[in-house]
Formats: C-alpha cells, structure tokens, sequence
C-alpha cells in the first residue's frame, strides 16, 4: 500500500502497478486501458507517492508476476547488484536529483545501466519535466559499431528509409540515391517491404548490398521483416547485414508479434555467423512503440510507459546497434496529440538510453492525430539535443508505403545545422569523400563528378 | 536564385515520394513546404468532416436499395478517436432499432449485410461508396444473395459490422469503410468480409481489401475479389487468415465467372 496526504486529500494506491499508472503523464492509451489516474490532482498526488518510493522496492515487488511473463524473469535475473550499488540507497525522487546534479558524470550515469531495471527508469521518467528527460538522457552515452561508428556524442546519424507500396525497385533504388544526396543512411538504410515472401526479401537485401559496395558506402542495410524470415534468407546466403524484429514489454506482446525470446537469441546468431560487420559486431535492429501491448491485449494492466521500458530490457540482452521507438505511429487511441506524441519520445529516449541502449525516434504522427509538423520539429529538436543516435530520414517526410508522417532528409539538414551535429565519422568522411558534403560537412554544390549523380543519371536512363 | 534543384529530379516517375523537392538552405522549398501542407490539409478533413449520407441514400436507392441510418456508442469526433472500444459498439437506439427491423424480416434472414462506415475518411465514403455498390449489385443480382437494408453507420469501425450483422442474423457482414488516410491518398475505401458476424470475433477472421479508389484499386477489381471471397466464404464457412484470396488466379484468364455464368 502507497499513502500521500496532498492538498488536504489522503490518497492511497493498493500496488507498485497502480502507482506508476497513475502517475504517467496523461495519454489517451491509459485512459482507454483504463488505468490513468482519474484527476489531475490525483496524478500529482501519485508521483509524489512515487518520489518516496526506495528504488530498492522495485527489485521486490514485480508489476507483472515472475510466474507468468518471462520479460520479468529476465529482468530479474540479469539485474546486476554490482553496477545497482551506488544508487541502491536512493528513493525515486533522490533518484532524479541525483542524475540532474552536477554529480551524475556520463561515466557514473553510463556505468549504471545493467544495474537499473525498466520500471526504476519509467518510475524516475514520470517524475520528469521534458527538459529533465534531455538533460538525464544526454549524461548516458551509448555507442554501437557495424560498419561505422553510432552514438559518440555530438554525432547523430539517420536511418534512411526508402519505401514504396509495391517494393518497385527502380522506386526504391530513387529513394536512395534522394537519402544519400542529402547526406543521410548512415544509421542503416532500412526498407519496410510491402511483402513479406522470402524471394523478394531476398531481392531487396541484395539490390542494397550492391548500392553499398559499389560506392563503398560505410553503412548496414536492413529489410524489416520477421525476425524468422531473415533467418531464413540468411540459411539461403542472402547478404544480410542486421536483423530486425518489433518486440514489446510483456511475454504477451511478443507472442503476438509471433516472437520469442529464443527466436531473437537464434535471429542474432545467425547474423554473427556470417561476420559482414567491418568495425563491429551490433548486428539487430529492433521496433518498439507505448501501446502496442494494450493493443495486442497483453499489458497486465500496466501503464504503457512503462511497458515500453520493460520492451528495452529484451533489446539488450541482444546487443543492438539500433533501437527505434516508433512514437507517433500507432495512432490517437494511444498518443492523441502533439504533447502526448513529444512526451512519450522523450521518455522512451531517456528510458532506453539509462538502459543502455542505442536509442533512436521515429520522430512521427497519423493523420488522424492531432499533430503536425511543426509538432515534429520540437521533438526533433530536443531529442538532438538530448543527444539521441538516429532519427529517420525520409522523403519529404512522407512514407507513402505505410502512409504516415515522420522527418525527412531535410529535417536531418535542420537540425545539424541549428545544433552541430555531425553524422557518422566514417560516413561523414566518405561523403565527404565522393563530392556530396564539403570538408566541413555541409552539402556541396552538385558535381558532375559524383558518381551518385552519374549513377542517378544511369538510373533514369 | 536562392533555392538548389534537384538534377536527379528526372526520377520521380519511377515513384511518388517526395524526391528531387530542391532546396533552401536546409530547409524544403516553399512550394514544397505548402504543397505538404495543403495534402496534411485534405487529409485532415477527410478525417475531422462529417459525412453526408443524403447522396448516398439517394444513390443506393436508384439501385433497389433500402438504407436505414445507425451510429455507434461513440458520441463525438473526438471521443470516436480516442475510444475505438465505443465505435465498435451501436448506440442503444442504434440497437433497438436494428432488433426492431430484425422482427420485421421475421424468419426469412439475410445472406449478406451490409454496413457503409465513415471510419476514417468521410472523404473515402462519399467518393467511392456508390461506384463500388454499381458495380457490386450485378453479382449480387447473379448470386440471388438476400440482402438486408445497407446500414449507413456514423462513427464506425469495423467491428460495428459484427453487432449489427448478428442483431440482423446474416450470414456474412461486409463492411465499406472509409481508411485511414495518407497524405497521397486521402480518399481511400476499405471492405472488410467477416463470415457468421458476432460481438468479439477476431480481426483474423475476416478478409479485407484495401486502397479502394479512383487511383488505386478499381471498383471492377475490388467488387471482383468481394465476390470471390464472399463465394468462397460461404462454400466453405468461413473467413479471415484460413481463406486466401486466389482470385488473381481467375481475373487475369478472363472476366469474372459468376458475372458472365
């Protein structure tokens, strides 16, 4: 039983569960699961309630029984006591002072990470303004190598994605050259298929690997299809190089996805078999999203926050080189507008980056959200300040095979330039390289000698 | 000149995305910025308009057709997003008014029902709801299908179609509904089928054909396949994940064998 007297009013909450229910943020998702708080006053009473709570009692009462979801075993049973130890003393509140003190260096924030469990960094998120949520994500550096170098702080990279209803690859293949005149590809360049037959799987992944080592780019390609797809188009010598798969924060959530977390432990290592990574080995790249569990009615009655923390404890136990949270996409029945979609992307960022993980942001809204682009562009723009790895980049923002909107490679532009940062440094040197970017970074006046341009002019031909 | 072109422009017809769009600086051109803004615009009111069932009425009734007028337990726009839960439900006079006209039918119950909802896009409904009708009823004519009256439904998902399909005791329920809509394709019309409709049946069990529309999937086409699988449905009982859509098989050698008999 958690018990705050506020504003004249004793508030009681029966379980950890219920607390950090009620003390999200208000989004539309908990009020359809009904579990949000059912005042505004309530939901302050509840993170004050929670601001007490010792991180101690997180290791002690699970949200959902050890018994019956294997995410809470494994969060159990990899928690490391060790790297808890400085903390291990602190309440949530003292939690959040800490790591926004002058105190909490990136070495200490970072070092934390196997020693926190998903609901102590949602509970300590809740408690959180937007800007604590930039400044405490920015302290945790997380850096993952393929075939360039993601994460250094400073440096942001993007996921160019290339998307056509039908997978027409003279589309597809326009697409890129687009991503890549604008400087962008460096986190991967991912191809959500229209189909999910493995023959044509197998032409996308083959039709990128050429584009990359013809122009020797220093960048991964994924097709985002079922993890046992993949697996299968590795078994056939496809040139994969990352393996994807959504996965969520409850056993349930994964079942439905059709995964487990055996097919992700396999899906790793057959890409770790074939060693096509040059500098490193991150080889997976997975989708996540706040909601997807209520969705697939598998949330336990949770909060959907803190769900989404859960889904980043299985993503590192796979050591990826990517995570994504797909904020905006799933709809208004669970962000309804701008300020739920800029929150949630906040939080997700910090959460998974306390976490440990390569956090990046489909920074993105439906059309039947309240939400637009200038929406985006404040979440763009404090996420790259919070120093996250990738966004995506997109043409003109417009993915017309998924039909939403995201960021583009303009966007990239943007913020670049209003912040600084700079992209992956074996990327940045290769456009650099080939007459896309000067030596500084900025796009180049369009040479004749480029031989993307050459290559585009081929292509229309 | 201020603003960079695009030399690899020419690449545009092998795809709509937004490629080649130039630039100012960093940022999108204005022409490209407004051109964005205006399709977010037509999407948007598809979304937000509220439909007007007057011409469609009219429409169905130039095709034999009664129509009768339901909404969902959604009571606003507003709520109708937030709360699917709600649209998938009738109203309670939605409800009795379905048991009502159940009772007039008496025993004799229909093969097919049929549930027009604004869903997404009123914009979808109204531009492509009658096209698809004329070119649905000769199969229906073909098949000697008993229909119910078309349920014009406001605030509609999907599952609507369930409850009403069993307060009407059909066989099947097929659902025109308006998509969600994209910035390319603000107009689009969904059909979902769901054999023996019942409150709570799972969305994989019913087949769905999507991107209806004056750009994307035509009328002859979609009304094609509905036929085919509503066929099928019935021969074999069932819909959704266990009954695939072969019919590409059949509409590539020659035109549609029920239609032509």
């Amino acid at each position: 039983m958690y018990r705050v007297h506020a504003g004249g009013t004793t508030y009681t909450f029966s379980t950890l569960k219920e607390l950090l229910a009620k003390a999200t943020p208000p989004r539309s998702g908990d009020v359809l699961a009904g579990v949000a708080a059912t005042s505004a006053a309530e939901n302050v009473a509840a993170k004050m309630a929670l601001a007490d709570v010792p991180l101690k009692q997180f290791l002690n009462e699970a949200i959902i029984p050890y018994e019956a979801d294997d995410v809470t075993r494994l969060i159990i049973d990899t928690h490391d006591a060790v790297a808890f130890a400085p903390i291990s003393h602190m309440t949530v509140g003292e939690f959040r002072d800490w790591l926004l003190s002058e105190n909490a260096t990136p070495q200490k924030v970072s070092a934390l990470a196997p020693g926190l469990t998903p609901e102590m960094v949602a509970a300590v998120s809740k408690i959180m303004r937007n800007q604590d949520l930039v400044l405490g994500a920015k302290k945790a550096h997380v850096i993952t190598r393929f075939r360039n170098t993601i994460g250094i702080p400073g440096h942001m990279a993007v996921r160019l994605q290339p998307n056509h209803p039908t997978d027409d690859k003279k589309g597809i293949a326009a697409s890129i050259v687009d991503g890549l005149m604008y400087g962008c590809g460096d986190a991967v360049i991912g191809i959500n298929p229209a189909s999910d037959n493995l023959t044509a799987i197998t032409d996308l992944l083959v039709m990128m690997d050429d584009i990359i080592r013809r122009f020797e780019i220093p960048t991964q390609s994924c097709v985002l299809t079922h993890v046992t797809t993949t697996i299968d188009a590795i078994a056939k010598g496809a040139p994969v190089d990352l393996v994807f798969q959504s996965i969520g924060g409850t056993e349930g959530v994964n079942a439905s996805f059709g995964v487990t977390l055996a097919h992700l432990k396999e899906g790793r290592e057959a890409a770790l078999s074939i060693k096509r990574g040059t500098v490193g080995d991150n080889c997976m790249y997975f989708e996540t999203g706040q909601g997807s569990a209520l969705s697939a009615d598998a949330h336990h009655g949770c909060d959907q926050q803190t769900i989404e923390a859960r889904a980043y404890a299985v993503a590192r136990q796979f050591k990826p080189l990517l995570v994504n949270t797909v904020v905006g996409f799933i709809g208004p029945e669970y962000l309804y507008n701008g300020k739920e979609i800029i929150r949630a992307g906040l939080e997700d960022h910090f959460c998974g980056k306390l976490l440990g993980l390569p956090m990046g942001c489909d920074i993105c809204y439906t059309n039947h959200a309240e939400a637009d682009q200038d929406d985006m562009d404040i979440l763009l723009m404090m996420l790259g300040a919070a120093g996250v790895n990738f966004i995506m980049g997109i043409p003109g923002a417009d993915d017309i095979m998924l039909n939403y909107q995201s960021t583009s490679f303009h966007d990239a532009l943007y913020v670049r330039e209003a912040l600084g940062l700079k992209r992956a440094p074996e990327f940045e040197a290769w456009l650099s390289r080939i007459g896309v970017t000067d030596t500084s970074g900025h796009l180049a006046p369009h040479a004749p000698g480029n031989p993307l341009l050459t290559h585009a002019q081929a292509l229309a031909a | 000149m201020t603003m960079t072109e695009d030399p690899w422009a020419n690449l545009k017809r092998f795809t709509d995305a937004r490629i080649g769009l130039g630039r100012s600086g960093s940022a999108m051109p204005t022409r490209e910025v407004l051109n964005f803004a205006l399709s977010h615009a037509m999407a948007r009111d598809a979304v937000t308009t509220p439909i007007d069932w007057t011409p469609i009425e009219k429409g169905l009734s130039n095709l034999g057709l009664s129509t009768l007028r339901i909404a969902s337990a959604a009571t606003d726009r507003s709520e109708y997003l937030r709360r699917p839960d709600l649209g998938r439900r009738l109203s309670d006079v939605s409800r009795e008014a379905l048991v009502r006209a159940s009772e007039v039918e008496g025993s004799a119950k229909p093969d097919l029902v049929i549930l027009v909802g604004d869903g997404l896009s009123s914009l979808g409904v109204a531009a492509n709801t009658l096209a698809y009708m004329s070119a649905f009823m000769p199969y229906v004519v073909k098949a000697g299908w008993k229909l119910s009256p078309v349920l014009l439904a406001d605030d509609a998902r999907v599952a609507l179609g369930d409850e009403a399909g069993e307060i009407l005791g059909g066989k099947a329920v097929l659902v025109l509904i308006g998509e969600r809509p994209g910035l390319s394709s603000p107009d689009s019309l969904g059909v979902y089928l769901t054999f023996s409709p019942r409150i709570g049946i799972k969305d994989a069990d019913r087949n769905c054909i999507s991107n209806i529309r004056q750009r994307g999937l035509s009328y002859d086409e979609g009304t094609f396949k509905t036929a085919w699988l509503l066929r099928e449905a019935f021969r074999r009982g069932l819909t959704g994940v266990n009954l695939k859509d072969d019919s590409q098989f059949l509409i590539e050698g020659q035109p549609g064998p029920e239609l032509i008999g």
